[in-house]
């Protein structure tokens, strides 16, 4: 979905440094990403080098320099559920969908990610798709529930 | 009169605080506790829409809008209980508020039918909260009774769960911005430090600085303009204290912000919270709006002369955050860095003007305090902390969830009678407390109570409080390279003590949680190395690190070293992890009368460890097992274990 970067940032005041993050935050709600266009257009309008805009923004876990798949995966790896099995789970989607942490699959359909901590610790380990959380999976489950989404789309 | 018109005119602008008649009843009837049709609440925090709350939700809709009841549905924030959500609540007109555990949308129905039909379906009754105006169930327990309620002291929690997060109406027929108003008319800036330091009050966010020296640190220094920010990061993993809050009860935060920001003298104020906490930015940006509506934000506060303003700043995440120069940093747009101290942001902090930056816990707690005097809050506790912790506990324990408690109780109470001990009738082995970079406790220690002092001591931190609970099938070794990843990973790599330090100790770990490629010379060597300058490293990384991230890194392992050092030895000499966690180190043994010599085995493993004929018992050879357990995972015959 293309988006206008321009209007996005004529919503922020001009050359304000305080504007920077909140701006990349709005930009990646829209386009899903930070574009290399992006990041350039971001720095002309608060008045920093590009470098340094690139540079700030890979800093913070957040933002993402590669659109999402259709599937957005979140692993939590958060302390109860990395002891409640979450990296065997990790392993497990690695295998079946031959992707890693902040790739995407071939096709754009899946694409994985592994967070901090969801906050549901009470039903670790915990994964989500697209937002929607999925609890107390085994290997089985897993592999059903991607075939589910591949077939449905 | 609508509620709002009522509340302004005749509560919070009223002169004496006792009500008439009238007024009390419609107060009642804002709490809803007069109601005329029935009321069910679900409870739809965060943990509970994990558990499927929002399905429950729809189906209790759809429920009342199929059977054409006239009910009303009220979305309420976590009560604690996180291993019974998703919770789902009915009050019928008279009768009290019942309370029922883990309702999917499957017992909505049954359950809903029950209750309507005036019958009590035991099986999924979690307990009913007692009100004089009602009238209670017959054998159905108070809420407040159940062991995971009964020994906790709830300040900060005390309306979660409770109370509609999304509506000021229902905060201030409790009480609600009352002690804002009566501290701008009442009290002078002084005097509201005054009492803070007189409660006692430290901060909750870890460091346990003294709340009301803080203030005034800022209060004193002459400047134009001062901030207040809240810091709502949250960023350690295993915690969510705040978030409950925030999205259970978020005025009584914002109340507390309020009353924080006229103390020091601010008037622009910050709150920077996780772009995770989605809910908890809801909630705040709507509770913000009325507090907007209601007067109690913008110029002149009730003719006061004071200006508040509140806004909300999504951080971009990482656990960095959290600590007060970096958050600094992050809201001026920059890298979260920590910077030096001092100056303290007390004295020059954002825009290089007086800053107090607070947790959220801390600034809960500060509407109480002054509601009800600093003496009804340092009266509970102990000697050097006063007033209540939230702890959110999680892990193998039976219950898990948000639990408040006075400063003092034992983390053995915490754990086993509150929490309910340890699930599937497993072994205690240690409790992580203050998140990654807090400290290991062994059963040895459960006696320590939670106090900063006694905590410190004993060589722990309270931290922002989060405690895992590990039973015996976790590692010990296992534990401290995942805190080391983290860690190292959430460095911000501004000082080498920590950037580097952390990532060596991680690799030292990783080593010895691993098969060596080959036992020989110069390799062998090295291994030995890392793990004979463990402790020297771990020290100066304490020592020398900017932050506080890198000062606390080490505890983990340190901690651990301390009180299982045998686990350790374990993985160094013999290769052999006791909970089977480390996968690489695993042994795996073919029980030979239960081999039946199907070759599943044998095909199936990549360095050709196992020998054998068809039909015959198989073996492994231990030496070119690679411990991956591919032949565990095919074997149907349960033949193969793991020593
Ligand atoms: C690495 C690191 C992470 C921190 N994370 C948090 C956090 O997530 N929330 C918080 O309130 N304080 C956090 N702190 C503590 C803050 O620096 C600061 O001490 C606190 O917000 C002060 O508020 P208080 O006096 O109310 O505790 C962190 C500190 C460090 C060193």
């Amino acid at each position: 979905m293309p988006i206008d970067i321009d209007v996005i940032c004529s919503r922020y005041k001009k050359g304000s440094r305080e504007a920077l993050l909140p701006l990349l935050q709005e930009i990646q709600e829209e386009a899903g990403y930070l574009s290399e266009e992006a990041v350039v257009a971001v720095g002309r309008y608060v008045g920093l080098p590009s470098s340094k805009v690139y540079g700030i923004s890979t800093f913070y876990d957040h933002f993402r320099f590669m659109p999402k798949g259709r599937y957005h995966l979140q692993v939590c790896g958060g302390t109860t559920c990395h002891i409640e099995g979450a990296v065997s789970l990790l392993r497990e989607i690695e295998k079946l969908l031959k992707i890693r942490d902040g790739q995407v699959t071939r096709d754009g359909m899946f694409s994985l990610q592994v967070v901090n901590c969801m906050g549901a610790c009470s039903k670790a380990p915990i994964i989500a798709i697209n937002g929607e959380f999925h609890t107390v999976l085994s290997a089985g489950d897993l592999a059903l529930l991607f075939d589910v989404i591949r077939k449905r789309a | 009169m609508s509620d709002r018109e009522f509340l302004i005119s005749e509560i919070l602008t009223a002169k004496a605080p006792d009500h008439g008649q009238a007024a009390l009843k419609r107060l009642a009837e804002i709490r809803r506790e007069r109601i005329k049709r029935p009321v069910i609440y679900v409870g739809t925090g965060s943990c509970g829409i994990v558990a499927g709350a929002d399905k429950t939700l729809q189906a209790t809709r759809n429920y009342l809008s199929e059977k054409n009841i006239d009910a009303e549905t009220v979305e309420v924030g976590c009560i604690g209980l996180c291993s019974a959500e998703p919770l789902l609540d009915v009050q019928l007109p008279g009768k009290s508020r019942i309370s029922f555990r883990n309702i999917d949308e499957s017992l909505v129905e049954p359950v809903l039918d029950d209750i309507f039909n005036g019958i009590v379906p035991q099986d999924y009754v979690l307990g009913q909260f007692f009100n004089p105006l009602h009238q209670a169930y017959q054998g159905v327990d108070d809420i407040g009774q159940l062991p995971f309620f009964k020994h906790q002291h709830r300040i900060v929690l005390a309306n979660c769960g409770k109370i509609d997060p999304q509506n000021i109406a229902d905060y201030i027929a409790r009480g609600g911005y009352q002690t804002y108003l009566k501290c701008l008319s009442n009290y002078t800036a002084e005097k509201v430090c005054d009492i803070i330091d007189e409660s006692g009050l430290r901060g909750r966010g870890g460091g346990g600085y003294p709340t009301g020296r803080k203030w005034k640190t800022a209060h004193n220094t002459v400047s134009d303009q001062k901030y207040l920010v809240c810091n709502a990061a949250e960023s350690d993993p295993g915690a969510f204290m705040d978030r409950a809050v925030i999205e259970g009860d978020p005025h009584a935060l914002l109340e507390g912000i309020a009353i924080a920001a006229y103390a020091i003298g601010a008037t622009k104020t910050y709150i920077y919270i996780m772009a995770d906490y989605q809910q908890a930015i809801r909630h705040l940006r709507t509770a913000i709006a009325q507090m907007k509506e209601y007067g109690l934000l913008g110029y002149n506060i009730f003719k006061s002369g004071i200006d508040l303003q509140i806004n909300v700043v999504v951080s971009p995440g990482a656990f960095v955050c959290g600590e007060e120069t970096a958050l600094i940093n992050s809201i001026q747009g920059k890298r979260a860095m920590p910077m030096p101290k001092p100056p303290h942001p007390a004295v020059e902090g954002l825009f290089r003007k007086p800053t107090v930056i607070n947790n959220v816990e801390t600034l809960s707690n500060v509407t109480y305090i002054l509601k009800n005097g600093p003496q009804a809050f340092n009266s509970i506790g102990t000697a050097t902390s006063k007033g209540t912790k939230v702890f959110a506990v999680t892990g193998k324990s039976a219950v898990t969830g948000l639990i408040e408690v006075e400063m003092g109780t034992t983390l053995k109470n915490l754990v086993f009678k509150i929490a309910g001990g340890i699930k599937d009738e497993k072994q205690f082995k240690a409790l992580q407390i203050g998140g990654p970079s807090g400290s290991c406790v062994p059963e040895q220690q459960l006696s320590l109570p939670v106090d900063y002092e006694s905590l410190w001591e004993a060589g722990a931190i309270m931290g922002s409080g989060g405690i895992v609970v590990m039973d015996e099938n976790t590692c010990m070794v296992d534990m401290v390279k995942f805190f080391m990843d983290f860690l190292q990973q959430e460095s911000c790599g501004k000082c080498i003590p920590c950037r580097e330090g952390t990532r060596r100790i991680h690799e030292i770990l990783e080593n010895i949680t691993r098969r060596p490629p080959s036992e020989t010379g110069h390799e062998v060597l090295e291994r030995f190395k890392g793990i004979m300058q463990l402790e020297g490293l771990s020290e100066v990384i304490r020592d020398t690190s900017l932050c506080g991230l890198g000062q606390t890194a080490p505890n983990p392992l340190v901690s651990a070293m301390k009180w299982f050092r045998d686990e350790f030895e374990e993985h160094i000499f013999d290769r052999r992890c006791k909970a089977g966690v480390c996968k690489e180190l695993r042994v795996f043994y073919i029980e030979v009368d239960k081999c039946t010599g199907c070759v599943a085995c044998l095909r199936k493993c990549p360095t050709n460890a196992i020998v054998g004929q068809p039909r015959q018992p198989h073996f492994i050879i231990e030496d070119k097992c690679i411990g991956c357990g591919i032949c565990y995972d095919v074997c149907k015959f349960v033949a193969i274990t793991i020593k």
